[in-house]
């Protein structure tokens, strides 16, 4: 049987009832990873003896007549983007390079005390900037569809490793869509918490109002088991909220009756590929089968979230990046002058071309003269967005949209074009913005690739939101995969 | 034009970035590019409109003022490029 094709609600079932053990369970995946991860390439780091000997662990408890959780002995890739003890971590950075962190950040922490089995670090754009996890420092990734295009970014590796079945689920970061971008152009469910729901302990900063851990999973179900463990309230993380933790598989319910939904009519406006809006539409039409009262919104000034957003994460990403300086950890010129000139180098050297622009945006909009004018009012915009979502949550339960204008591009299309490049988060960065969650659904295909829809629900609203994603995929009915 | 070549040299020193000429002029017109379109928000009228630093509502979080669990010095400089008597190590300062 091929166990890597199955979900965690799946294995798990097999593993209670002894019918596979974990060991057998990781062996799948891991023969899965040696044929495909030459053309797919998602992982910057793969930690096959670590994770047998955990499986074996896991088998153990199996044996000994232990009771496991839904998340034991399950092969899980994570984001190389959070701190994992013992096991380098590079943000997909060439400054990160060598760097072996001595503690584990408190999301993959919550995991492993639920028994996963991590099976590697994936591949990103470095720092988490961009959008094609063509700005990792390392390699490309390719989505498992096509290979010649880019499978999302910035969590293109961890959205790749679900798609091409190379781990049975991965974590992600989201700072303007890193999750939900990548998790529709690969035809998989990605899912961003509310800002403060999962603890950003060891999750390396980028920009630290919007950052968000979430997972990447097969179907809503896995999404809904691995949220159950991943949240929680940790004082490591000032940011962190606490809240009385739901059971999320609860809120998995087919119906939609009485539901509202608001489609803003901005996110369905010009820049969206008709062919994505046909989709959509049809999307719509499940929504209200199921019950739903579905109505156009709108947002009147989501419109200025792409420019809000490139003034506020690099402003942030300015400052937290101010800590890669060669100085406790990561590279360092070998041959440096003095203290400036080791500074200026190691950071010339270590950090790629979008880092640096960014770091520099950052810079400008927060420096003696533009502050007011760029940071300041950019702040002023993020209130105005977040006025507009709570008007809209009036009427609404949940808001849905595409997640993204048009299918995976071309590798190297928007390569030299920034401003296009940040185009392709357009529907996901209002979302961050306000703090709200949002999940990504498959919801059918353009040109044979995946086309996502974006299901946005209220702070702390996630039941609600789980809920719409579950019955829309329950009737949807998806079971397209990638032909490798 | 948003920023200038002048400008973005500036900026590289700040942020202790080392640019050659090719690069600033490389950065120079895509940062012009993208400050064009996120300066477009300059023309919003938000003069009644407070701030927004985070998405949720935070006071002054703080911790009981107890000494807790810490690196050890030996883990703590696991990582650093160069490192002596318990120091991070760095070139010569004065």
């Amino acid at each position: 049987m091929e166990l890597f094709k199955l979900t965690i609600h799946e294995l798990h079932e097999k593993l209670v009832s002894k019918e596979i053990s974990a060991k057998e369970l990781a062996q799948s995946v891991f023969s899965r990873i040696d044929d495909v991860e030459e053309r797919v390439k998602s992982y910057i780091t793969v930690t096959r003896d670590e994770a047998l000997a955990k499986a074996a662990e896991i088998d153990k408890k199996i044996a000994g007549g232990e009771s496991i959780g839904p998340l034991a002995g399950i092969p899980t890739a994570i984001k190389d983007v959070m701190n994992t003890e013992g096991i380098r971590t590079t943000c997909g950075s060439k400054i990160l390079g060598n760097y072996v962190p001595v503690y584990t950040s408190t999301a993959v922490k919550n995991l492993l005390e639920e028994g996963i089995v991590m099976t590697g670090k994936t591949n990103m754009d470095e720092f988490a900037m961009g959008s094609s996890t063509e700005n990792s420092g390392f390699f490309v990734t390719r989505n498992p569809w096509d290979l010649e295009r880019v499978p999302g970014g910035s969590s293109g590796g961890s959205a790749s490793v679900v798609a091409a079945d190379e781990a049975i689920f991965s974590l992600g970061s989201d700072t303007g869509g890193s999750i939900r971008q990548p998790a529709a152009l690969c035809g998989i469910v990605g899912m961003k918490p509310t800002y403060g729901l999962v603890s950003r302990f060891g999750l390396i900063a980028f920009a630290s109002s919007l950052d968000q851990i979430g997972p990447f999973t097969k179907d809503v179900t896995d999404c809904a088991i691995v949220l159950n463990y991943l949240i929680g309230h940790d004082s490591n993380d000032s940011t962190s909220v606490k809240i009385d933790k739901p059971d999320y598989t609860k809120a998995l319910v087919n119906d939609l009756n009485g539901i509202k939904i608001g489609v803003p009519k901005e996110l369905m406006a010009e820049g969206i590929d008709s062919k994505i809006k046909a989709v959509i539409e049809n999307s719509l039409k499940i929504l209200e089968a199921n019950g739903a009262v579905v109505a156009e919104t709108s947002l009147p000034n989501i419109e200025h979230s792409l420019s809000a957003y490139y003034i506020i994460a690099p402003a942030e990403a300015s400052s937290n990046l101010a800590r890669f300086d060669g100085v406790r950890y990561g590279y360092r010129v070998p041959d440096a002058e003095d203290l400036i000139d080791m500074y200026m180098r190691t950071r010339a050297e270590g950090f790629g071309d979008e880092v640096k622009r960014r770091i520099m945006l950052g810079t400008y909009a927060l420096s003696a003269g533009y502050y007011d004018a760029y940071y300041g009012q950019a702040q002023k915009v993020r209130t105005l967005i977040m006025d507009d979502f709570n008007r809209a949550f009036v009427d609404y339960d949940v808001l849905v949209s595409p997640t993204t204008p048009t299918t995976a591009f071309k590798i190297g299309e928007k390569v030299g074009d920034p401003l296009s490049m940040y185009l392709s988060d357009i529907c996901t960065i209002p979302v961050n913005l306000a703090g709200l969650p949002g999940i990504s659904v498959p919801c059918g295909t353009v040109d044979g690739l995946p086309v996502g829809l974006q299901v946005i629900g209220k702070t702390l609203g996630e039941e609600m939101m789980l809920r719409v994603a579950y019955s829309f995929e329950q009737s949807f009915g998806w079971s397209e995969k990638p032909k490798l | 034009m948003a920023i200038s070549e002048k400008d973005v040299k500036h900026v590289a020193w700040l942020a202790r970035l080392a640019l050659d000429d090719a690069e600033v002029e490389k950065f120079a017109k895509q940062l012009d590019v993208i400050l064009e379109h996120a300066g477009k928000i300059a023309e919003l009228d938000t003069e009644d409109v407070q701030p927004t630093a985070h998405a949720i509502p935070l006071k002054n979080v703080l911790r009981e003022d107890k000494v807790g669990r810490c690196l050890a010095p030996e883990v703590a400089l696991a990582n650093a490029p160069h490192q002596e008597d318990q120091a991070f190590v760095v070139p010569r300062i004065v």
